[in-house]
């Protein structure tokens, strides 16, 4: 297996982008990846495409295709793939990347994710979306994702004390984020009372304790890290790269409180970095919902389980604090286009690790992690990235 | 959801029927039909459950998918049957009344509707215990 390195990385803007397609968006995030990279399309040796659902949203599949024709790489019948697994096909579209790669069948390999969500009323989405639990036994007795979360935030609660508040803090720190961020969705400032007094949308997860609903593409270059430096001065290492697999039904799950799936990834993820979860410097994690952040913090093992609330409240993932988490302001505040979303969280380590993430860069940045979660927990990647190899 | 899909379903949602594995003793529900733990080596067969469980965990869902949108704000809980397995349903009871370890039975309930001329969904509610279903 070879070394991989991330060689360019790009971004559109996330928010309600009623003015562009999702073949539009992805090409203008491949593009921006490919030049920042500064590698020729005729270079390419594939493309990989994270996209939860295309089908139910603007009504297309092959998507694939789609894209490989809209690069205009068709001509070159470089192979695309669509890659999906609901909320984490972005992080398993890059892995595949990642894979074809350090397997040597492909040197240059561009991963991207994108959704078009807006296309559609709310009712819609939100049934797309619950189509990453189980429909037959989930979605059909009511079950909607802010409601599943919301059952693991009210046992989280019985459970450990976490509080209303605690779960607020998760998301006044990521809009603070997010006010850095020129390309998330949501750059204002907003307050513990501005969340717990919005509407209620499953009890006790209210409207500022979910992500939004979000247009957006991002893409990386990746390439074997022996040639990275003919591209870039600064390329990044991928020093891990571990998915795993859970119960598709939160119903199913041994502790409704853990994400089992988070857990075997980031072990598998340290044992491969030999690192520890004490090493990460900062960290994107899935923060579909203010609880999925708390969770999140937990299962990766940055703090002890049940002390994910406690430990926000106290600033330690704040920007200064002493583990970052989401400095792009996370699925909360920058926006969760939910195939782009995995990718997108490269894309936020890469800037930080490089040093060009402005005016939310976090001070000697060496490592990063990036997490991202299908489903309430049925597939989890998890990454860790480093300026040496 | 598509008429076969539901009508497949059937006995499973109206009459609480799932599997059990006789070789390792496992109760499933929603009906499996591999044993999660013996795999292949599992003995599959048909097991009504009695209905009885209680409250893992709750949440009132005030915001729902198209067909659901009538029915709120109603009460979304996982529920332990007696038996072992969890599932996903609602319960029918006082808002105010609901709470984690709450004593539940299950109940024939409407679960939801497609439209004025649509189908009808069917199947397993639960309610509180002390209460006749």
């Amino acid at each position: 297996m070879r070394d991989v390195a991330i060689i360019g990385v790009g971004c559109t803007e996330f928010g309600e982008l009623w003015d562009k397609s999702f073949r539009e968006l992805f090409v203008e995030a491949g593009v921006s990846a490919i030049e920042d990279a500064n590698v020729q399309g005729g270079k390419i040796d594939a493309l990989y495409v994270g996209n939860m659902s295309g089908g139910r949203f603007i009504e297309q599949e092959h998507l694939g295709a789609l894209i490989a024709d809209y690069s205009g790489l068709a001509s070159l019948n470089v192979p695309s793939t669509r890659v999906e697994a609901a909320c984490a096909s972005g992080g398993l579209a890059l892995r595949q990347g990642i894979l074809a790669v350090a397997s040597g069948y492909h040197d240059i390999v561009v991963a991207g994710g994108a959704e078009k969500m807006t296309d559609v009323g709310v009712e819609t989405t939100t049934d797309a979306l619950a189509a990453a639990a189980d429909r037959e036994w989930e979605g059909i007795m009511g079950a909607t994702f802010p409601g599943l979360y919301a059952m693991i935030a009210k046992l989280h609660m019985h459970k450990y004390g976490t509080t209303q508040e605690q779960l607020a803090a998760v998301a006044v720190k990521n809009h603070h984020n997010g006010t850095m961020n020129p390309k998330a969705q949501f750059q204002n400032e907003i307050s513990i009372e501005t969340v717990i007094n919005s509407l209620m949308v499953a009890d006790p997860l209210r409207v500022f304790d979910c992500s939004p609903i979000t247009d957006g593409a991002s893409a990386v270059v990746i390439a074997p890290a022996e040639i990275a430096r003919k591209y870039s001065d600064t390329p990044i290492y991928v020093k891990a790269s571990a998915q795993a697999s859970g119960t598709i039904s939160l119903h199913d799950r041994p502790d409704i409180t853990t994400v089992d799936a988070t857990v075997a990834a980031a072990k598998w993820a340290y044992k491969m970095a030999k690192l520890k979860p004490k090493d990460i410097g900062f960290a994107e994690v899935h923060d579909c919902f203010t609880i999925a952040e708390i969770c999140a913090i937990e299962d990766l093992g940055f703090v002890k389980k049940g002390e994910g609330g406690p430990a926000t409240e106290s600033g330690m993932t704040a920007l200064g604090g002493k583990i970052p988490i989401n400095p792009s302001g996370g699925l909360k505040a920058c926006g969760h286009p939910v195939g782009a979303t995995g990718v997108k969280q490269a894309v936020e380590i890469t800037l930080q690790l490089r040093g060009e993430a402005g005016k939310r860069q976090i001070n000697g940045a060496e490592i990063g992690l990036t997490h991202n979660v299908g489903g309430s927990g049925g597939t989890a990647v998890v990454h860790i990235f480093g300026r040496e190899k | 959801m598509s008429v076969p899909r539901f009508w497949r379903r059937l006995k499973n949602l109206y009459n609480l029927i799932g599997t059990h594995c006789e070789k390792c003793g496992g109760f499933f529900y929603p009906p499996r039909n591999m044993c999660p733990k013996c795999r292949r080596n599992g003995i599959i067969n048909p097991f009504k459950f009695k209905g009885a469980g209680v409250v893992v965990t709750y949440t009132i869902v005030h915001t729902a998918a198209k067909d659901y949108s009538k029915l709120t704000p109603y009460i979304l809980a996982i529920i332990k049957l007696d038996e072992g397995p969890s599932l996903t349903s609602q319960v029918i009871c006082d808002h105010s009344q609901i709470h984690i370890g709450m004593r539940v039975k299950s109940a024939f309930r409407k679960l939801g509707e497609e439209s004025d001329k649509g189908m009808i969904y069917y199947g397993t509610k639960f309610v509180p215990m002390e209460e006749k279903a």
